[in-house]
């Protein structure tokens, strides 16, 4: 009898995420929510603050996700998530993997004390963000992970944002936690094996997961996952991990680092740059890949 | 077991016996020996919990609601700026319907700092849902921490236990410090119907539509009201258990009163001297002190004060532009009643400045002077 050959999925196969979630089309955010529960596993516990996610989720009585969630104030993801797992501890519950799941404002901006808190401690929970660059859930406002150049409401073109994405990453690993990664919803194997490693890890860890948002940044809805692949190739957003603080890995060195112009240009909230701008923008990107590139020859 | 503890210690004493399992708090002036004697139990594990040494009160109380969903006992202490930092997460326990138990030691908001005692930190948290026990000793405050997880868990409704700075949180007195045993019996684990977990997952506090928000706030007052009747069941098992009786308020001399001074917290207990002073020189003065300020006993105190011919609130507090709380409190659980009952509202104390039994004869002479209150706040021991 001839053998059945069975394809090796590199993506776990169950869906914890259904159908019927309210996400705009394209959504990053929805996607990343997707992965990251297939890495995760059914055993997972969400908390979830003010963000996008809240609202996707479902509104009571109703949720599409297939795991227990929190629904958290906006700025207590991470102090809500270490007390959720000191309880689930207490009840008996050992294995439960708890996640808080915010948003770039919840965790760049209102959350970050929280977070700090709970990485000092090293608290024993997965902290992902996913950034869409922006409030977008109350309408597009900058936060302070919306990068140089872009428009938002609240950084109108005569006056747009005019200072850099804030270095999350690098707050982190000043924490010197177990493990922090950047994953993209455009590598879906890499964010599910990064999503996966630190489920094996105890300690606090951190995930950063780019997730586009057509609607905030006047882009088609069809070039999401173009926009997920194209930021990582021009290093605007690398895919890098750091373990304990300070051993950093570059997961995807792109064979030719492309210009950030085909990038920005698919992207509305970028339209009004002028080429000083964008030169600028290119040298910073530059600046920032290559202090990356030392940090990584350094381990 | 009888031990001379401070107030602060029988907070930490009341958790350690309630079997609180996950603590997380935030050090402040005057609460810090709560935290200290607490961080002691957890670490040789005289007390089996999680302690979790946030980095803010508004963490805090952010990691004893994400513990308390999961089904955990759970307990945190504050004081004044600590307390309202935490206000919004207030409203998220007790409308999470989350049997958080906190100790609050009650303490002057800023500015100018002020470390000593009074009671807007935690009036001003009179509309976020929480059941609010006011204390005037230090075996008090250790039974009502039990009485306060017992009364929460079975309503879902959380508590804050509030003592003052100082004049109790750092006072020495002989406490009896319950069997573990009969403890236990008192108060049984939590088992919550209804908790987070993967084995049957819901969503908690999702986004809730005009459809149904009105009838959880609804449902949080309904149980609320159960409240009263409980405090008292649960107050006199807990004085079959250990002979002390818990109820809505503690009365001194009432019976036969003409003029009852209404009081709250440890001036509860000067008061009473203040009482029999003024019994001494012949003038008939009762005390009442109201132990559980939400939900607000408004039948007790009705039923306590029919035969005054006046009635003197006494407050450690004012809300700007009205009176003080309690004033307003007592005032509105009369009005159907009170035929015309004078009431009078005395403001004393703010920022610690001390109340003392001649403190009471003062507002006992005013008292008595007067037909009727013709002042809307009367000020006792303020430099004009």
């Amino acid at each position: 009898m001839k053998k059945e050959k069975k394809m090796k999925l590199s993506i776990p196969e169950q869906e914890l995420m259904n159908s019927g979630h309210l996400a705009c089309q394209g959504c990053g955010a929805t996607l990343a929510m997707r992965y990251a529960l297939k890495a995760l596993g059914q055993k997972t516990a969400l908390c979830i603050p003010a963000c996008c996610w809240s609202v996707i989720d479902g509104p009571f009585p109703y949720s599409s996700l297939e795991v227990p969630i929190f629904h958290c104030a906006f700025e207590t993801a991470a102090s809500s998530a270490s007390g959720l797992k000191a309880g689930l501890e207490m009840v008996g519950d050992t294995e439960t993997t708890v996640v808080a799941w915010a948003g770039d404002g919840g965790t760049f901006d209102i959350g970050i004390q929280a977070l700090s808190g709970a990485a000092e401690r090293n608290d024993d929970i997965i902290y992902i963000c996913y950034d869409n660059e922006a409030y977008m859930n109350t309408g597009i406002q900058r936060s302070s992970a919306t990068p140089y150049g872009a428009w938002t409401t609240t950084t109108p073109v005569k006056h747009f944002k005019d200072r850099p994405k804030k270095d999350i990453v690098g707050i982190m690993a000043a924490h010197s936690i177990p493990y922090i990664a950047t994953a993209s919803i455009g590598y879906p194997e890499d964010l599910v094996k990064k999503i996966k490693k630190a489920k094996e890890i105890n300690g606090t860890r951190f995930i950063h997961i780019y997730a586009p948002c057509p609607t905030g940044w006047k882009a088609r809805p069809e070039d999401t996952i173009r926009l997920s692949r194209m930021v990582v190739q021009n290093t605007v957003f690398p895919l890098y991990e750091v373990e304990d603080g300070i051993k950093y890995i570059l997961n995807i060195k792109p064979r030719e680092k492309k210009p950030i112009d085909d990038y920005l240009r698919i992207q509305g909230r970028f339209r009004h740059l002028t080429e000083k701008e964008l030169n600028y923008m290119q040298q910073e990107v530059d600046k920032r890949w290559e202090k990356l590139l030392s940090h990584v020859e350094n381990n | 077991m009888r031990k001379v503890i401070m107030g602060n210690h029988a907070l930490s004493y009341g958790a350690m016996l309630s079997r609180a399992q996950v603590i997380a708090a935030y050090p402040i002036t005057p609460q810090t020996q709560v935290v200290e004697l607490l961080s002691e139990m957890c670490a040789d594990k005289t007390l089996d919990a999680k302690f979790i040494k946030v980095e803010s009160e508004h963490s805090a109380m952010a990691a004893c609601i994400g513990a308390s969903l999961a089904g955990a006992r759970t307990f945190t202490a504050t004081s004044s700026q600590g307390l309202t930092l935490m206000h919004e997460l207030l409203h998220w326990a007790s409308g999470g319907r989350l049997p958080v138990v906190m100790g609050n030691i009650n303490r002057a908001m800023a500015p100018g700092w002020s470390i000593w005692s009074d009671q807007n930190d935690s009036l001003s948290q009179r509309d976020t849902g929480w059941m609010q026990y006011y204390c005037s000793s230090n075996q008090e405050v250790i039974d009502t921490v039990i009485q306060a997880f017992k009364v929460s868990e079975m309503l879902l409704i959380p508590s804050i236990v509030v003592l003052d700075a100082f004049t109790l949180s750092h006072t020495y007195e002989v406490v009896n410090i319950p069997d573990q045993e009969k403890v236990d019996e008192y108060l049984p684990s939590f088992k919550p119907r209804i908790k987070l977990t993967p084995e049957e997952p819901h969503a908690f506090g999702g986004l809730t539509s005009p459809e149904h928000y009105f009838e959880l706030r609804y449902k949080l007052q309904i149980d609320m009201e159960k409240a009263p009747r409980l405090i008292e069941e649960t107050g006199k098992e807990y004085e079959k258990l250990f002979g002390r009786n818990l109820g809505l308020a503690e009365t001194h001399r009432c019976e036969d009163a003409d003029l009852i001074f209404i009081t709250s917290g440890t001036m509860g207990s000067t008061a009473k001297v203040g009482v029999d002073e003024l019994r001494e020189e012949g003038i008939k003065a009762g005390n009442l002190r109201i132990r559980v300020f939400r939900p607000f006993p408004f039948n007790k105190v009705r039923e306590l004060v029919k035969n005054a011919k006046k009635i003197a609130v006494v407050d450690r507090n004012i809300s700007y532009g009205h009176h003080g709380v309690f004033y307003q409190e007592v005032k509105s659980a009369l009005y159907t009643q009170s035929n015309g009952l004078p009431l009078f509202g005395f403001i004393t104390g703010l920022g610690g400045r001390d109340i003392t039994p001649s403190t009471f004869k003062e507002i006992a002479q005013y008292s008595l002077k007067k037909e009727k209150p013709d002042e809307e706040i009367v000020w006792i021991g303020v430099n004009r």
